[in-house]
């Protein structure tokens, strides 16, 4: 295989560019295909203060890569989510990057600053720890955004995640979260602006950057993810893209261009229903009721009262 | 060629040569969701590779949903 470019030895074919690339010109791809879509989607400006959330995986380590190389001026967050072995093995690969590169990196540490971890988290208040994981995220990374005066904050999801994302979210026509599913969400009611500058970029693409760059990453899944929903989408994705090479970029840049504005306009409808946000009373975030939802997971992980279980339904004998 | 891969990690041995994609075929894996590393460098669907390689099957696919 040779390279489209160059014509010397591959390293890699993608099959949706129907191309193999060198190492050379698959690192300026990658970067190309960042460059485009932060000007497609208008995501930031070259003076503007980044904030950008790492969990030491190769999408979030590789985007703040090529964004320093761009020569934005790019902060570290890093969350401990208190996941045993997976979070301990995480750190490191973002602390090896942050030497690396001379950059500055804040750690929020759940256990050690709020007095609970993901698992825990997610027991007390009956969440899946990944939506425990997401929503302590989310509010973290608003809140040091905001507290920090930066302009955006940029995560690591890739063509794959929003792809997977998407096809979860028309499986059961969820026209809310389909009209806000957009590589830039706008600053507002109090929230940071928050943009995806991988959207162009699958995961496979993300891996194969880290190990021809020599970055580091957690290889290993998190251990509370596994099996979960979002992981099977993706594998429903890849048996069409092996297929029908394209079929994922095909997916998410048609609804993009052609159906999220209609959604759009639906959600747009809906925001003046919903009640007002408000300073959360025990935080100040932007919520709609007197406590946000952070806080009331805080309270409810921390709080030291033995769950309570009803009484076990005794079965009725079955027949067949 | 000794094969390591992960979740969970083990090491096969495969006898002789054959290009990337046998391989992945043999394993039944599918190519967009996996890397092939040799000596700490990718290898694409085409190359052949020999006897004595020592082959890493990285999994590309992550990701919790909230």
């Amino acid at each position: 295989m040779k390279c489209r470019v160059c014509r010397e030895p591959a390293v890699i074919d993608l099959r949706r560019h129907n191309a193999n690339f060198c190492i050379e010109h698959f690192l300026r791809l990658c970067r190309d295909q960042v460059a485009k879509a932060i000007a497609e989607h208008d995501m930031f400006a070259p003076e503007d203060r980044i904030l950008i959330a790492v969990s030491g995986g190769k999408d979030s380590l590789a985007l703040w890569d090529i964004l320093l190389d761009m020569g934005y001026q790019v902060d570290g967050l890093y969350i401990g989510l208190g996941i045993g072995e997976y979070s301990e093995q995480s750190v490191t690969y973002v602390e090896k990057f942050v030497e690396s590169r001379d950059v500055n990196l804040r750690i929020i540490d759940l256990p050690t600053e709020y007095g609970y971890d993901i698992p825990s988290g997610s027991r007390a208040a009956k969440r899946t720890p990944c939506s425990a994981c997401g929503l302590s995220k989310r509010h973290l990374f608003d809140q040091a955004a905001t507290e920090g005066g930066y302009d955006v904050v940029v995560t690591g999801h890739n063509l794959d995640d929003e792809a997977a994302v998407l096809l979860g979210n028309t499986l059961r026509w969820q026209s809310d979260y389909l009209g806000r599913q957009k590589p830039v969400l706008p600053a507002g009611h109090g929230f940071p602006r928050k943009v995806k500058p991988l959207v162009r970029l699958g995961e496979r693409e993300m891996a194969a950057y880290c190990v021809l760059t020599g970055i580091d990453y957690i290889v290993d899944e998190c251990p509370k993810a596994v099996g979960n929903k979002h992981l099977g989408y993706k594998e429903v994705l890849n048996l069409l893209e092996a297929q029908s090479p394209g079929s994922k970029h095909d997916f998410y840049a048609g609804f993009l261009a052609r159906a999220v504005d209609r959604f759009a306009s639906a959600e747009d409808e809906t925001i003046d229903d919903r009640p007002a946000l408000r300073p959360c009373t025990a935080c100040g975030a932007p919520c709609s009721s007197e406590v946000c939802a952070f806080c009331r997971l805080v309270e409810r992980a921390t709080q030291d009262v033995p769950v309570k279980l009803g009484p076990t339904a005794k079965k009725e004998p079955t027949s067949l | 060629m000794k094969v390591e891969l992960r979740n969970p990690n083990r090491t096969l041995e495969f006898k002789g040569t054959m290009s990337v994609v046998a391989l992945l075929n043999r394993l039944e894996l599918n190519r967009e969701s996996v890397l092939v590393i040799r000596d700490g460098t990718l290898v694409p669907g085409d190359a052949m590779l020999a006897h004595e390689d020592h082959i890493e099957i990285r999994s590309v696919i992550s990701g919790g949903n909230s």
